[in-house]
C-alpha cells in the first residue's frame, strides 16, 4: 500500500495523477486505463477539494493498492470532511437536451461507468472513497 | 493546455492540446467567453487532447448555449478516451463527435 497525502486544493490534482501514474507505469498499466483513472482522480480528489470542507481548507489522503493475482488496481481517497456519499446521488439522465441538462452527478457517473467497482464507506470520522480498475 | 484558436468568417474552430479537466477547463472558458452569439460553428479539434473529465464537459456545454443553440458545436479527432467520455455520458447527442 502506497500513500499520498496532502492539502485537499485543486491545484494538487495533478501531485495525485503524478503518484498514481508513476505506480501504474511500474506495472505496465494499458494506457486506456491509466487515463481513464486519470480521468477519476481528477473528479474524485477535485470533488474532495471543492466541497469537502465548505471551502475551509483541509487534508485529504491518497492510498494506492495493487492485487497482482486479480490484477487489480485500487486507488482509496480519504477526506474528513462532512459526511458525503456520492455514490446515493441518483444518476444523471444522461438522454436529456442541452436545454435540459444539469451539471451535477456526471462525473461521479462518469467514474462508476468507467471503474470495475467503486465503493463508499464512512470510518473514523472520515469519508473513504475507493475505486477498483483492472489494469 | 494549450488552446489554438482560428476564426474563419463565422465559424470557429479550437484545438486543445493536453487534458481538459478541472484545472484547465476555466482557461477554455475564459478563451470562448466572447462572440459565441456571432458564430455559426464551432468545432473543437480534440487531436492533441488527452483526456476530458466532466469540468471540460461543462465548458462545453455552456459553450454549446452561449451560442443560443443557434450554431452547431462538433468535436472531431478524439481519441479513444474522449469518444468514451463523451458516450457514457450521453454528450454525443448533444455535440456529435465525428
Amino acid at each position: 500500500m502506497k500513500e499520498l497525502k496532502l492539502k485537499a486544493r485543486v491545484e494538487n490534482i495533478p501531485q495525485v495523477t503524478e503518484f498514481i501514474d508513476a505506480q501504474l507505469e511500474a506495472l505496465d498499466c494499458p494506457m486506456k486505463a491509466q487515463m481513464q483513472i486519470d480521468v477519476a482522480i481528477d473528479e474524485l480528489f477535485g470533488n474532495i477539494a471543492q466541497y469537502a470542507y465548505g471551502g475551509a481548507e483541509g487534508e485529504a489522503t491518497v492510498l494506492f493498492d495493487f492485487d497482482a493475482a486479480e490484477r487489480m488496481a485500487s486507488v482509496t481517497f480519504v477526506d474528513g470532511g462532512a459526511p458525503f456519499n456520492p455514490l446515493a446521488q441518483d444518476d444523471p439522465d444522461v438522454t436529456l437536451s442541452a436545454e435540459e441538462r444539469v451539471a451535477g452527478g456526471l462525473g461521479i457517473y462518469l467514474v462508476k461507468k468507467t471503474m470495475d467497482g467503486v465503493e463508499y464507506r464512512r470510518e473514523n470520522d472520515e469519508n473513504r472513497l475507493t475505486i477498483h480498475k483492472r489494469i | 493546455m494549450k488552446i489554438t484558436k482560428n476564426l474563419n468568417g463565422t465559424e470557429l474552430t479550437v484545438a486543445l492540446e493536453g487534458e481538459l479537466d478541472t484545472l484547465t477547463a476555466p482557461e477554455l472558458e475564459n478563451a470562448l467567453k466572447e462572440g459565441l452569439s456571432d458564430l455559426t460553428a464551432i468545432t473543437f479539434d480534440f487531436a492533441g487532447l488527452d483526456y476530458i473529465s466532466s469540468a471540460g464537459l461543462r465548458v462545453l456545454l455552456m459553450t454549446y448555449r452561449g451560442m443560443h443553440y443557434g450554431g452547431t458545436v462538433k468535436v472531431i479527432n478524439a481519441n479513444e478516451i474522449v469518444r468514451e467520455v463523451f458516450e457514457v455520458t450521453g454528450f454525443t447527442d448533444i455535440i456529435p463527435v465525428e
